[in-house]
């Protein structure tokens, strides 16, 4: 009896968002007369972040600083349509659309400017920080503030976008199956070094080294964020979380927090999180969605590791001491 | 049913309802009171959501009898700010990202205060320890350990 150490490895590769029957999101943006940008959506933020993403996102497309736009979610009854959040694709699906109806806005902003300024539209650009500028004669300028105030009192001009991004639905073909299920994929590979004992089953993850390719990553700090607390839940469902450990039979699942575990702030492993960014083709600004594939990779590579460590396979999860034992014992019979 | 008189400070200012007996003080505070800083996550004890501080003690505000807060003093997660200064607890979860949905954040900072109170140059089990009653769905917990730990570090400078 002693105990044993394992090394695993795991690579996986994740669909941003969904394909039942295509997969669509809508989003609208408007000026309010003082020039700031709404946008409106049924996208919610669950709190990964959307609402800061989507202001990014707008802000980038219209060129005005990000704390210029607000954005609106998550009312149903009365906003544009949204699949929902959920498949990782918020930020794919939304990004899209609110950068189409952006430049829709954008181009309304910048036709209004021409009148005022008395030049071609297609001659104005914006300096990102809410002015606009002749192009090669930067003192001839006037602010997005005095732009929105001419468009509202003024021109009677409504600057306002429409944006609908949809992925459709993607058939098999007949003779072969093939189909095309998602357009963006995100990727992982993580390596977890893992302790067994193998008297008691019980695990203990050491390190977890991880690599994530989630196209351009929007928002560095967000995405590490992301990351790091994913990597932690992908620990959490390869050791700990079951609701029915005899599914379908309901017997002993958890029924509260006591029950439903998960890792603790003292079970932590070291963690080591690597961005690799390789903007996708079809992504808002090259983003895909990293959101779920995030908590994958660690469930094969610890499944792995206690493979390397003990040498059985655990085929079912959560890798408890249970199964562990069991395991061992059959395979001390054999 | 007649009503039971409590009253106790929160934050620095004096509270009196008239409650039904029974009522928990994480529902005074949310729904008579109106500080919704401490949130009700399981109702039963076992998340630390609704963590609070009383006379200088870590308590779940969701298994606390308000009417046993007669005279109590009582602080949240809203009372820390000072004016438009974040509390250094506050101002290291922002800036280390420690907080996602944020649900919890409110329960991790009280947890992290009476922590701090007691103990300002704590160690990472320290910390640790003082967390484990409260339970986090997003960060993985280690920039929460961290923003505990920077904390502690702006406070020591401050002092010094």
């Amino acid at each position: 009896m002693a105990i044993r150490r394992g090394r695993g490895v795991a690579a996986i590769n994740y669909p941003t968002g969904m394909n039942l029957g295509g997969d669509p999101t809508q989003a609208l943006v408007h000026s309010t007369p003082t020039g700031n940008f709404m946008v409106t959506l049924s996208s919610v933020d669950l709190g990964q972040g959307m609402k800061q993403i989507m202001a990014q996102i707008c802000a980038e497309t219209i060129g005005v600083p990000t704390d210029r736009v607000v954005v609106d979610t998550a009312d149903t009854d009365t906003g544009p349509h949204c699949m929902g959040t959920f498949a990782s694709r918020g930020t794919h699906r939304a990004g899209n659309a609110v950068i189409q109806a952006a430049r829709e806005a954008r181009q309304v902003m910048l036709e209004v400017a021409a009148e005022e300024m008395e030049v071609n539209a297609s001659d104005l650009e914006t300096d990102g920080q809410g002015n606009i500028l002749v192009k090669g004669a930067p003192q001839k300028s006037m602010s997005i503030f005095d732009v929105a105030l001419s468009a509202h009192f003024k021109r009677g001009r409504s600057i306002s976008g429409r944006g609908m991004f949809l992925i459709p639905r993607s058939y098999p073909e007949k003779e072969t199956g093939a189909m095309k299920p998602s357009t963006c994929y995100a990727h992982a590979c993580t390596v977890a070094e893992v302790e067994v004992d193998d008297e008691t089953g019980e695990v203990t993850v050491l390190t977890v080294k991880n690599v994530f390719e989630i196209g351009r990553a929007l928002n560095p700090k967000m995405v590490e964020q992301q990351l790091v607390g994913g990597s932690w839940m992908g620990i959490s469902h390869a050791l700990y979380e079951t609701t029915e450990p005899y599914y379908p039979n309901r017997d002993h699942g958890g029924t509260d927090f006591n029950q439903y575990l998960m890792p603790g702030p003292g079970d932590l492993a070291e963690t080591e999180i690597i961005v690799l960014e390789r903007p996708s083709a079809d992504g808002p600004y090259g983003a895909k969605g990293p959101g779920e594939m995030c908590a994958n990779p660690q469930i094969p590579a610890v499944a792995n590791a206690v493979f390397d460590a003990v040498g059985v396979r655990i085929d079912t999860l959560p890798i408890t001491p249970e199964r562990i034992l069991r395991a061992l014992k059959a395979q001390a019979s054999n | 049913m007649a009503k039971v008189p409590v009253q106790f400070t929160l934050n620095g200012s004096e509270k009196a309802e008239f409650i039904d007996s029974g009522t928990t003080l994480l529902n005074v505070l949310r729904d008579k009171i109106g500080d919704t800083s401490p949130k009700g996550g399981c109702h039963q004890g076992t998340c630390g959501a609704c963590s609070v501080i009383i006379d200088g003690e870590l308590r779940l505000s969701c298994l606390t009898l308000a009417e046993t807060c007669n005279g109590a003093t009582i602080t949240t997660t809203s009372g820390l700010a000072e004016g438009g200064v974040l509390h250094p607890l506050q101002r290291a979860f922002l800036d280390t990202f420690a907080t996602q949905c944020g649900f919890c954040t409110p329960g991790m900072i009280m947890a992290a205060k009476v922590l701090l109170d007691h103990t300002p140059d704590p160690s990472r089990e320290d910390v640790v320890e003082a967390l484990s009653g409260n339970i986090c769905r997003c960060t993985g917990y280690e920039p929460i350990i961290q923003a505990v730990l920077t904390a502690a570090r702006a406070n020591s400078q401050n002092a010094a």
